[in-house]
């Protein structure tokens, strides 16, 4: 059996030709690992190509399409990522019309470093590696069953760690909005540490996220202080889910709750699971 | 044909040694990334790292010395800079004692410039009045 990285190689060489790039991840000094637009110009670059860790490729295809709106590119995508993808793209973020999706199925050991409960991708019609099934997330389940005083006191100790380095809106894919709210004096004061309680910071943040976050970890990955911020975002997309019906990143089809002009009788408020 | 790469980079804000990467499409450098594998940044970065990039190209960079005549900062050479530095530093020295002079350095040097530095304020203004700027 050929492995995972090998058999990515040799699909990016196949479409290399076809685009104007390929984002994937590439390995640089001290073999640590970075976004990469692969071209077919310099093709022995997918030497250094790699799959791990995961890193927030869905603002760098962003990023590239902003300059180059017509430019024909395919992207490596796991399963949050293409997820994030989808979510990007019915916010007018990225063009998919424009990108051929490479899918990578995470191994066992991926999907349980990350507590993730869909490690595959669904839309794109390559997928490289064997899909293994989810995991389940006992932090969220943990989380799920304290009591109200025990979950405030657990958010309390946990945000009073917040250094507010801003890493979590930075590296999130689906934060980009061109006037953040966490900028704005009257919520967050700047150079107020520790954060108020409650922390307006990470409140207004969850909301923002509502039916956009598709649970990619990376703001927990980048959190200095180490909070286990996807509980929360994980939580949110469940109530978004019960509540209207929503999926976040699954159906391209499906219009996200706050896109769509609310008419009575359109949703059925089914109240609030907790 | 298009171009994005990443360069792997130390902050230089501080003496951490946090390492990031510098996000560059078509050789324009437009954001940090953080290097998840890199021992001691481990993936994350302060709010000082997160914005390493911005003052590359900003407008209110200073790209001259500036010399204060009248009241009002002129630009000037680094020739003219220095030797003022070293006229005035001499003169300071010779009226007033080398201990009239204080020097701070800065933790975005490295370690080769920190160690020249105080070296230029002990052997040749002759004071141990050096200092840093990561004393915070």
């Amino acid at each position: 059996m050929t492995d995972r990285l090998t058999e990515l190689r040799e699909e990016i060489y196949k479409i290399l030709p076809e685009v104007d790039g390929v984002i994937a991840l590439k390995k640089g000094p001290s073999a640590i690992v970075a976004p990469y637009l692969f071209v077919k110009e310099a093709a022995d670059d997918l030497q250094k190509l790699a799959v791990w860790p995961k890193e927030p490729v869905p603002d760098t295809l962003k990023i590239i399409q902003r300059a180059h709106p017509e430019a024909r590119l395919a992207i490596v995508v796991r399963g949050c990522e293409e997820r994030g993808l989808v979510e990007m793209s019915k916010h007018s973020q990225v063009d998919l019309d424009k990108v051929t999706l490479i899918g990578l199925a995470c191994t066992a050991e991926e999907a349980d470093i990350c507590r993730c409960t869909k490690p595959a991708p669904t839309h794109a019609k390559i997928v490289i590696g064997e899909r293994v099934e989810g995991t389940v997330d006992r932090l969220t389940d943990d989380f799920t069953a304290k009591s109200l005083e025990e979950k405030l006191a657990f958010w309390k100790q946990e945000y009073s760690h917040c250094i507010k380095c801003y890493g979590c809106r930075n590296i999130c894919p689906q934060c980009f909005c061109n006037v953040c709210t966490l900028e704005d004096e009257k919520w967050v004061e700047t150079g107020r540490l520790p954060l108020p309680q409650p922390s307006m910071y990470h409140l207004i943040r969850s909301m923002h996220m509502t039916a956009k976050c598709v649970a990619c970890r990376e703001c927990e990955e980048t959190c200095p202080a180490g909070i286990p911020l996807s509980i929360q975002f994980r939580l949110i997309a469940r109530d978004v889910k019960q509540m209207y019906g929503y999926e976040t990143g699954e159906n391209l089809d499906q219009q996200p709750p706050q896109l769509l002009v609310l008419e009575e009788g359109e949703y059925e408020r089914t109240g609030l699971p907790h | 044909m298009i171009n994005y790469h990443n360069v792997l980079t130390t902050c230089p804000y501080c003496g951490t040694g946090c390492a990031l990467h510098l996000q560059v499409l078509d050789d324009q450098l437009v954001g940090v990334l953080p290097a998840k594998e890199h021992v001691i940044a481990q993936g994350g970065l302060c709010i000082k790292g997160w914005n390493a990039h911005a003052f590359v190209n900003h407008k209110d960079r200073l790209k001259t010395p500036l010399i204060k005549k009248n009241g009002i900062f002129m630009e000037a050479t680094w020739d003219e800079a220095l030797d003022l530095i070293a006229s005035r530093l001499a003169a300071i020295k010779a009226e007033s004692g080398p201990d009239s002079v204080a020097v701070l350095s800065s933790a975005k040097c490295t370690n080769e410039e920190n160690y020249l530095l105080q070296k230029f304020t002990r052997a040749v203004i002759g004071t141990n009045n050096v200092d840093h700027c990561a004393r915070l």
